[in-house]
């Protein structure tokens, strides 16, 4: 690459002073992704190293993708990753436990061998001309010359990778489509009705508070209903799942006489 | 503009660096100040529209309102809640605060002028792809948010981190799409010389669907009323900053409408002229040397801010689902769709075509607009009665007051005292 940009002219002062700093920076950054523990540290420094790389890339006259590469990768690739992970909650440190056996060999065997393809691949790559520079692309401007290539040129390229992505997207969509309930189709109106009619009419007017006509008036006490009866509907689903609820017929109306001596008692002691 | 044979690009291309250095600073120091000021002023407004008097203690007219309260924010207690990731939870302001002010450095404040005996332009810099660096600069921003809302290690300000990138990115989309029109006219993205094609009419009125569709984006991608949702306080308390305090709160309150007012100079800049002043106002833009362009600009930018406060006082808020289907189904499609009309003329008009041609297109646009419109105006009556059927129930039965002469049923389970007690009325 240094190579590169000596044929076609020396490097600026400036863009090697940027280039000594942020270089290390993001190659600083791309270690801390295998080492920091939470996943979204990692995303975090991934998206610092496409900041960087789109900083390269504006001081090497390709404004545009360095644009691009902020709005696109920066901003929706990687923010989606995030949310993913936020969502997710992948905040523990994966645990380093072997859970298939036999794994571990073959997945380095793969890695070092992509590495080695990649290496002996880009090492022996060249342009097959003569490098003409950013200036002689950029001479009728930089988005300028991009669309020419974009919609002449390459345009099936272009176009045929639209397609796939779309085909992505929508296969995305249509396969994490879930049928919504009917309940959520009914409209406000259709439910309100429904309210009053039938089996719900009993609650129409919301479920009774708890211990509001019971002698205590504390949430894990059944509310006595005018007939005198307890009213498991006013207690907390919760509280009864935990068993923190008293006994409601013991303040119910026939047995009032010994709650009352019982209370007697409790406050005698 | 006779006098100024330069374009802007090549005004400020010669700057030297200590002149970038001070009207870096200026830049900065306007953002500040004008932050301070329309926060001021956004509470006066609002309060004379809820009629009520505003803040009018501090300075004349209450003018050092925001500066008492931003000294009162940077001496209260900082907290740091214990279950917060603590790095991501003190960067998070610091990306949200830094990168808000980006934007300003492309937008074009006036025309040539001198600044120290330089001939230059109040324009920090510009490039040929300024209006998607500030696009750049506002997705970097939702990391600030969301990395706020995240790294607080609460419920509340996670939902609400999530939901306000959800609404940024979702805007962010229309906003693009309705940037392309202008694009399309003005054949650059550069600020400067978007404003400089703007000289014969404000794109405002040529692109005037693109116009309403930016206005509505940028009020969506400002997280501000009706659009409010990650501050929604009945549902998530104070969404993503509910944990921050002190000086942390201060930096995304700056931010927040320093965006504001980016949102509202990109505005000017791309749709109402920019600098320039209003048509037959022309002769105003040589005063003071060329630096009284800089009231038309700011005079646009709190036009805009004025809108923002009006909006905040007259709508209620959205509610999400209801938000997000109009961003999506409603403003990008639109956008779309009129993008491809603006890019047929305009190829049509360069192709020369036909006066005739040009005519008809645009009018079978408009009745094919109409149809489609009125279609879907039936659809959704019809939808809307279908949706209001009340499904086959059985009536219902009252339970009905017992009358005074059958009150026996219901004195049978009552206490006998209170029977009594009321038998005395009788």
């Amino acid at each position: 690459m240094n190579q590169l940009a000596f044929e076609v002219g020396q490097t600026a002062t400036p863009e090697a002073v940027q280039f000594y700093i942020l270089a290390p920076i993001a190659v600083l950054a791309a270690l801390g992704i295998l080492v920091v523990k939470k996943a979204v540290h990692a995303a975090l420094l991934m998206a610092w190293i496409m900041i960087t790389l789109a900083i390269f890339y504006i001081a090497n006259g390709a404004a545009f993708l360095g644009v691009v590469q902020v709005v696109v990768y920066t901003g929706a690739v990687m923010m989606l990753f995030l949310f993913i992970l936020m969502l997710v909650g992948v905040d523990s440190s994966d645990s380093l436990k072997e859970n298939l056996k036999g794994v571990r060999p073959i997945a380095i065997t793969a890695s070092v061998g992509i590495a080695l393809l990649l290496v002996s691949l880009i090492s022996r790559a060249s342009l097959g001309r003569e490098a003409v520079g950013i200036e002689v692309m950029n001479s009728f401007g930089n988005v300028e010359g991009i669309a020419s290539l974009l919609f002449t040129k390459y345009v099936w390229a272009f176009e045929f990778i639209s397609a796939l992505l779309i085909t992505a997207a929508v296969g995305a969509m249509v396969l994490a489509h879930s049928q919504k309930s009917a309940d959520a189709q009914k409209s406000q109106r259709v439910k309100s009705v429904a309210r009053f009619r039938g089996e719900s009419l009993g609650t129409a007017a919301g479920l009774p508070g708890s211990g509001v006509f019971a002698r205590h008036n504390a949430v894990d006490v059944p509310a006595l209903l005018p007939d005198g009866t307890p009213s498991e509907l006013s207690v907390s689903k919760t509280l009864k799942a935990r068993g923190d609820v008293i006994d409601g017929g013991k303040y119910a109306l026939d047995q009032l006489p010994k709650a009352n001596e019982a209370d007697k008692d409790f406050e005698g002691r | 503009m006779n006098e100024f044979p330069m374009t802007t690009t090549e005004l400020i291309g010669t700057d030297p660096g200590w002149l970038i250095a001070v009207k870096a600073l200026l830049v900065f120091a306007i953002c500040v100040l004008l932050t301070l000021f329309s926060i001021w002023a956004e509470r006066r407004v609002v309060a004379r529209m809820q009629m009520r008097l505003g803040p009018n203690r501090v300075g004349k007219f209450g003018l050092l309102q925001s500066l008492a309260d931003g000294v009162k924010l940077a001496f209260k207690e900082d907290l740091i809640p214990k279950a917060a990731d603590k790095i991501v939870f003190v960067i998070a302001p610091l990306i949200s605060v830094s990168v808000c002010f980006l934007a300003f450095a492309v937008i074009p404040m006036s025309g040539p002028v001198t600044m120290f005996g330089r001939q230059t332009a109040m324009q920090l810099t510009d490039f040929p792809v300024a209006v998607l660096y500030i696009l750049a600069a506002t997705s970097i921003g939702v990391y600030g948010i969301v990395l706020a809302g995240w790294s607080s290690g609460s419920t509340y300000p996670l939902l609400g981190g999530l939901r306000s990138s959800a609404q940024v990115i979702s805007y962010e989309v229309a906003m693009g799409l309705s940037l392309v029109a202008v694009f399309i006219y003005s054949g650059s993205m550069s600020t400067s010389e978007i404003v400089a094609s703007q000289d014969r009419f404000w794109y405002a009125v040529v692109l005037f669907p693109s116009f309403i569709i930016y206005v509505i984006s940028m009020v969506g991608e400002t997280n501000r009323a009706p659009f409010d949702l990650a501050e929604a306080e009945g549902e998530l308390v104070g969404g993503f900053h509910t944990e921050y305090s002190s000086l942390k709160f201060a930096l995304f309150f700056l931010a927040e409408y320093v965006n504001i007012l980016a949102v509202s100079a990109l505005a000017t800049t791309l749709f109402l002229g920019g600098y320039r002043a209003l048509p037959g106002l022309g002769f105003t833009e040589s005063w003071l040397g060329g630096w009284f362009t800089m009231v038309w600009f700011f005079a646009k930018v709190l036009l805009f801010f004025f809108l923002f406060i009006w909006l905040r006082g007259t709508l209620p808020r959205l509610r999400y689902d209801q938000f997000m289907k109009f961003g999506w189904k409603v403003l990008i499609p639109a956008s779309i769709a009129w993008i491809m009309i603006v890019a047929t003329l305009r190829v049509l008009s360069a192709e020369g075509a036909p006066q005739i041609v040009i005519g008809g297109f645009t009018a079978s646009m408009v009745l094919l607009v109409l149809a489609g419109t009125s279609i879907y105006e039936r659809s959704k009556v019809r939808a809307e009665a279908r949706a209001h059927e009340v499904p086959e129930m059985p009536e219902p039965t009252f339970p009905l007051p017992v009358m005074p002469s059958g009150r026996t049923s219901a004195a049978g389970i009552l206490p006998t005292r209170s029977i009594e007690g009321g038998d005395g009325d009788e």
